[in-house]
């Protein structure tokens, strides 16, 4: 049965109907139509340049993932690692608008809010591999990827333990009278955790200058959102909750994530008070590499999603808008693979870290 | 010179750090209007104004949280709890967030911050609110730990966490707020880490830290009339430990009674026993003695309480175990 079909029961003992629960077919399509909207839309506020670059930093982050699994299999990536395919198009939208005083706090599934943040390709690899010349020094590997001079506070592996550092982030620069904006990422699954209710709270209270940038991909691990959440996926409770502003924006189409935040990164820039975005998307591969990702989910199902791969519909957009020609797009998948290729040779032939330096870094 | 309360101290630390150092802001549940459950900032909002005095909801977890989180964006936030046992709504920003950003980072990170609160057991308030983690948060790596027991060390403590760069534990035994003591007037900090012998003596030494400190002074007194000299140790920090001057002691009296006024089993004195015995065994006279208080729960009963709670006795009855009196 499907849950939201399950009578609830009333404190007064009557038993109630449930409230029309969203449909099955919805929940497996995060609420859009996926005959429709195959083709993410354009922009004329943002410039041509910049269009194609969105591209090539989603291809970077696919490939990127793609190869970390490959370097998982061959044993030279270890621990939990947790790819974000399928998910490009809502981190580039999200992350390519901000600037550089602004800072980003995010979860596990980390890597691609590192490429789209422009950390080094190579010291991220470098990082799966567990070597000296990763980010983290080799200590923090895939969930913890961190780069303080770029404003990226990690990478952190506690579901939603990441929100209440954001918000002292945020209340830092709220003490220090600056415009910076804090984007704190987090998934579906995080909004259950007591740390969601507490921040949003905290900072609708204190009115912190903070993105809740919420990748709704529908399944906190194998778990559908609609199983674990009373309001299912929908996420429009929150406003009344919080009196947050909430956005809600298709986390498959680029631009439209893109410049739903760049909106709400100019309101809280302006007015200091939190908003809450919410992209609608998908990872087309399982939670973490040991996990196939098919035995909570159907096959049609990825499939639906599948058909609307950013990187399949937004170079499609490219070349049918003249922004891009397909020499232009063969041009820049080479170059995405030689810097791919160029990170797994400098993580390859980077030193393992001495044992000592299992010591360092413990204390300031 | 003055005489102070531990609790004038503490505020005076606060005070001080507020109106020297414009990163420090202090934050907490009704530390504000209400001027905090033990009166430690009494006063401070009106006199400091609602940005550095910041009362917060009832969120252990997001204002730990935010704390850790404003000292990663280069604040002194100084956070208080209102009692230890609630540390565990927020155990998970405190271990996994404070005390690990460094090191997961590769040293990106620092948490200049302190978490302050009152701890420790004796005054009825049963199970959930006499719990003493700071002995749990001493032995995790990257976060500092201390535990005053007079005036003079509370503030010359805090001046010092307060300025380290790493999160700091700051356990304050509810017990202790009213003990005075002299303070001096010139500036002074006390490094943390840094034990001292509170009380010289030949024939055994005893160690503690916070209240204990009381208990064994107590039972000092009571064993010099049965003739033992006894030498006292207060840790002040529970992490890291003195053990040099511990071991020291040791090597010099051969016996040594070791207290937690914390639970027995898991304290930070079975790490000191651990040590001392690893380092110290051939100056040793007889096995280094454990007490602390009874491993249950918290009775709120008061007899059943003070029956629970390690008292001077108990050091006594251990120390007759290895030195005749």
């Amino acid at each position: 049965m499907d849950p939201s079909e399950k009578p609830r029961i009333a404190t007064t003992g009557v038993v109630t109907p449930a409230t029309p629960g969203i449909s099955p077919e919805q929940k497996s399509t995060n609420g859009f139509d996926p005959t429709r909207s195959s083709s993410p839309s354009l922009s004329a506020s943002i410039d041509k340049d910049e269009l194609v670059r969105m591209y090539r930093l989603m291809l970077l982050i696919r490939r990127f993932e793609e190869t970390c699994g490959q370097h998982y299999s061959l044993g030279n990536v270890r621990g939990f690692l947790h790819l974000y395919i399928g998910q490009e198009a809502t981190g580039i939208g999200a992350i390519t608008p901000l600037e550089a005083r602004d800072y980003i706090v995010t979860h596990y599934r980390d890597h691609g809010h590192a490429l789209a943040r422009g950390l080094d390709t190579n010291r991220i690899m470098a990082e799966m591999f567990g070597k000296k010349t990763g980010l983290s020094k080799g200590k923090g590997g895939s969930m913890h990827i961190f780069d303080a001079a770029k404003h990226f506070m990690g990478g952190h592996a506690i579901v939603g333990a990441q929100l209440p550092l954001a918000a002292g982030i945020a209340l830092a620069q709220q003490y220090l009278e600056t415009d910076v904006v804090t984007m704190v990422f987090f998934g579906d699954g995080a909004t259950n955790q007591g740390t969601f209710h507490e921040t949003l709270n905290l900072a609708s209270v204190w009115q912190l200058p903070i993105i809740f940038f919420m990748e709704n991909n529908l399944y906190g691990m194998g778990s559908a959102v609609g199983r674990v959440r009373l309001q299912g996926a929908d996420f429009s409770d929150v406003m009344g909750a919080y009196d947050v502003d909430t956005v809600s924006v298709d986390g498959m189409d680029v631009v439209a994530v893109r410049e739903a935040t760049q909106t709400a990164i100019d309101k809280v820039r302006a007015q200091g008070s939190p908003i809450f975005i919410e992209a609608k998307t998908f990872r087309f591969v399982g939670h973490s590499f040991a996990d196939p990702g098919d035995q909570y989910r159907q096959k049609s199902e990825v499939e639906i999603w599948r058909r609307r791969d950013p990187l399949v519909t937004y170079p499609h957009r490219l070349l049918e808008y003249g922004l891009a020609t397909q020499a232009d797009l063969d041009d820049l998948s080479e170059s995405v693979d030689a810097e791919i290729a160029a990170a797994v040779e400098f993580a390859t032939n980077s030193p393992e870290p001495d044992l000592s330096e299992a010591f360092d870094d413990v204390y300031a | 010179m003055a005489e102070i309360t531990i609790r004038e101290a503490i505020t005076q630390g606060l005070a001080e750090a507020i109106e020297t150092d414009e990163s420090v802001f202090i934050m907490g549940e009704d530390i504000g209007e209400y001027g905090g459950a033990y009166s430690i900032t009494k006063g401070f909002l009106e006199k400091y104004g609602a940005q550095r005095i910041k009362d917060t909801p009832i969120s252990e977890a997001a204002f730990v949280g935010a704390g850790i989180g404003a000292a990663a964006a280069g604040l002194r936030p100084v956070v208080e709890l209102m009692s230890m046992s609630f540390s565990l709504v927020a155990f998970d920003q405190i271990v996994n967030m404070a005390a690990n950003l460094r090191y997961m980072s590769g040293g990106q990170i620092k948490v200049p911050m302190v978490i302050r609160a009152p701890t420790g057991a004796g005054v009825q308030l049963g199970a959930t609110h006499s719990q003493s983690f700071e002995t749990w948060l001493a032995e995790v790596p990257g976060i500092y730990c201390a535990c005053p027991s007079n005036p003079h060390d509370a503030l010359g403590l805090l001046r010092s966490s307060i300025k380290s760069d790493n999160p700091v534990i700051f356990a304050e035994h509810s017990h202790l707020y009213g003990s005075r003591g002299d303070v001096p007037d010139d500036y002074y900090e006390i490094p943390l880490g840094e034990g001292k012998v509170a009380r010289s003596g030949e024939d055994l030494t005893m160690v503690s830290y916070g209240y204990g400190v009381h208990i064994l002074e107590q039972a000092a007194e009571q064993m010099a009339q049965d003739g033992v000299d006894a030498e006292i140790i207060d840790l002040r920090s529970l992490s890291p430990v003195d053990y040099d001057t511990i071991v020291a002691s040791v090597q010099k009296t051969g016996r040594a009674v070791m207290l937690d006024t914390a639970r027995r089993t898991g304290g930070i004195m079975s790490e000191v026993v651990s040590e001392v015995q690893e380092r110290a065994m051939d100056y040793l006279d007889g096995p280094v003695m454990r007490v602390g208080s009874k491993d249950v729960p918290w009775p709120y009963n008061r007899n059943l309480e003070q029956d629970i709670l390690a008292q001077s006795d108990d050091v006594i009855k251990a120390a007759r175990k290895i030195i005749s009196f």
